[in-house]
This record gives structure tokens, sequence and C-alpha cells, in this order.
């Protein structure tokens, strides 16, 4: 990420106090985590439930998602290759008696306790659909599947920017299945997607992206993505003016998760895979920022799309 | 230097294909190279030819054969 102008930064700095004057959002002292206020919470709800009603009723099966998800699915999601600077493990503590008396002697010390604490069999869940694709191993029918589903993820990039939170929530719509399957419901679900989100009277457009891989093999992998336009963001101005936020995805995966999972279409390939990711915090500050911090006096257009 | 970029692409690429038999010009994409996989050729092309590839070649198209692999090299001061 380039750094912002100082411009950017001054703006972006007094949207995050205006939302935390207006009771929105309550800073945690660590920065990208806040508490949520209900009038947040309730506009999140209603952006769910207005992304949910433009599936129609053909979004298929809706799972929410624990938090955390079971750590190998960091490698077999090829995450931890991609975005090692991204992803959070959990650490616990299995010590006995005299461990446990080492660990509080450090911590009284002011040394870093967590030294002695292990990784568990469960990691910070990375994106909202990886825990969707182990329970889809084996042959899928014919015109493939449909899921949504929600879930947390985790992203440590800590930030002031109040649209770069550490911890955020995705609903999701995903197509596993046929290739050209894939590909349509990806452009289907983008239209849908500017228009439900234009309809609340955001400034959207559809733009091409890549996503932050890692390193100097990771750019390789950006200017893969780029050139073959298997991600594109929809963009709004929300922190910023200027530079505009990715407040929603929708990504074709090709096969790798197809490969990943060993699901495969009925004639045996491995099933291809797509997503749309509406990132519910981030429409939501859109939404605080086109209309005011005050939901209540949000135009009544708006407020009927998101709780009819 | 033909020689060397095949041994990279046999320990890195893992292509269905045999690599002995390709040509130069043939689309190593459409032999089967995956975006991963051309990031790892990468890095062994590096290690073999102490080279570092810039920025702007770290894309598709500079992989995407023997001949271009070759020709990138070339800009970066590999001689044969």
């Amino acid at each position: 990420m380039a750094p912002a102008s100082e411009t950017v930064e001054a703006e972006r700095a007094a949207f995050r106090a205006e939302l935390v004057e207006a009771g929105v959002l309550t800073p945690t002292g660590v920065d990208g985590l806040y508490h949520r206020s209900g009038a947040f919470e309730a506009v999140v709800r209603g952006v769910e439930g207005l992304a949910s009603r433009a599936s129609n009723g053909a979004g298929g099966p809706t799972s929410y998602f624990a938090p955390i998800m079971p750590r190998e699915l960091l490698e077999r999601t090829d995450y931890l290759r991609s975005f090692p600077d991204l992803l959070g493990v959990v650490e616990v503590f299995t010590g006995g008696d005299r461990d446990h008396a080492d660990l509080l002697q450090a911590a009284a010390d002011g040394e870093e306790w967590a030294r002695f604490f292990h990784p568990a069999e469960v990691a910070l869940c990375s994106a909202a659909c990886h825990p969707l694709y182990p329970t889809l191993t084996g042959a899928l029918p014919v015109g493939g599947v449909r899921h949504e589903v929600q879930g947390y993820c985790f992203r440590h990039e800590p930030s002031t920017d109040p649209v770069r939170m550490q911890s955020f929530r995705q609903h999701e719509f995903v197509f596993v299945g046929e290739p050209d399957g894939a590909v349509a419901h990806r452009d289907a679900w983008l239209e849908r997607g500017l228009e439900i989100l234009g309809g609340l009277g955001l400034d959207v457009r559809a733009e091409v992206a890549n996503d932050p891989f890692f390193g100097r093999a990771g750019r390789m992998l950006a200017a893969n993505q780029r050139a073959t336009t298997l991600k594109y963001e929809i963009t709004c101005p929300v922190s910023s003016s200027e530079v505009r936020t990715a407040i929603t995805s929708a990504n074709c995966h090709e096969d790798h998760f197809g490969v990943a999972f060993d699901i495969r279409t009925p004639d045996g390939e491995p099933a291809h895979s797509a997503c749309i990711g509406f990132g519910l915090e981030r429409i939501t500050l859109a939404l605080l920022r086109r209309h005011g911090t005050d939901p209540e006096r949000w135009p009544s257009d708006v407020r009927g799309a998101l709780w009819p | 230097m033909d020689s060397v970029i095949r041994d990279v692409l046999i320990n890195h690429a893992k292509l269905p294909v045999d690599v002995a038999g390709l040509d130069r010009a043939a689309d190593l994409y459409t032999a089967g190279l995956t975006s991963h996989a051309s990031v790892n050729v990468m890095l062994g092309l590096e290690d073999a030819f102490d080279v570092e590839f810039p920025d702007e070649m770290l894309r598709k198209s500079t992989f995407e054969s023997i001949a271009s692999i070759e020709e990138a090299l070339r800009r970066l001061g590999v001689e044969d």
C-alpha cells in the first residue's frame, strides 16, 4: 500500500473522530479494533438482509461461521503462502503448575508471557467462505451448488483508518461447480451488488483489483490476478473522498479450492468456484459517511431498503 | 542458458509434460504452469542465474515461454 497523502490522512482521522464522537465506534486502544454501537449493528443487519433478499431465494443454504476455524485450513487454502503477514493463529496454555508459576512470574516482571503459549488446532478465520470448502469434498451435482455464508474475518493490518478493521464480517454468496457457472455467478452478483449498493445512494463502481499477496512473489501473483481479471471490487468513497475504498469484492477462484479440497464436477474435473463478499462493516461505514452518523435521519428510501 | 532454464522448469514448474521436449516458444501456461508454480520458477531462475527480477518484470508474460525467460535474463545482463 502506498503511503497516503497528508490530506487523505487528515480526512480519515476526521471521519474516525466523527464516528467516535457520535458513539458509533468506541476505540479499544488497539488500532483497527472497535466496539460498535447498536445503531451500527442495526445497519449491518439491514445490509445483510438487503443482500440476502437480492438472491431471490436462490442463494442456497445459509451458514454462519465461528470466528475461528481449523488451523490446517490456512495451509490448504494457500493463505499461508499468499498472506502470511495478515493471518493469525490462536495460541493456548497447555503447561502444568510449574509452567503456570513461570508464566505468572514473567507477567509480574513485565516480560513477554505469551512465550508460554503454544499454537492450538484453531486459527482466526481468514475469509468468510474458507470454512465452507472442506464440507464440499466429493462430487457435486450438475449445475453446482450455491451457499450463502457469513463469518468474521481477521486481518492483521492495524490502522487508524476506520475502514481498515482487524476484525470484520463478510456476507458471501458462493458458487462451486462448473467453470462457466462460476464466471456467470461472479458476473451476475457483481451487477446485483452495484445495483443494491447504488440504490442506497452510494457512489459505487466496479474496478479490476488484486489481493495484497505477500512479498516479491506476491507482486507477480497480483499482476497475474489483474491480467486475468479474476477479482473485481465495488469501490466507494468512505473515509476519503480522494482514495476509494473496496466495500465488496467479487472473485473467481478458478479451480484453486476445487483442487485443494478435492471438490469435483459430475464429470470428475476439479470444481471451479466464485464468490461475492459484501463487507458489512465497510458498507455500514460508507452509509454513515454518505448519510450522516444518525441512521434515524437517513433518507426514507434508504431506510426502506435496509429495513423494509 | 537454455539448458539451465529447462533445469529450473523441471525442478519448479511441475509441468505435466516433458520439459526437454518443449519448444522454446511454447506457452508454459498452456502447458500447465500455474500462478503459484510460476512464482517458484521466478525464484528458481533468480537462484540459478544470480539475478533479481525488478518489479516491472514480475508479470505473467515474462515467464510465458523459454524464449521469453531467456530474453528477460539477457536484459538483466545474463550471457551464454
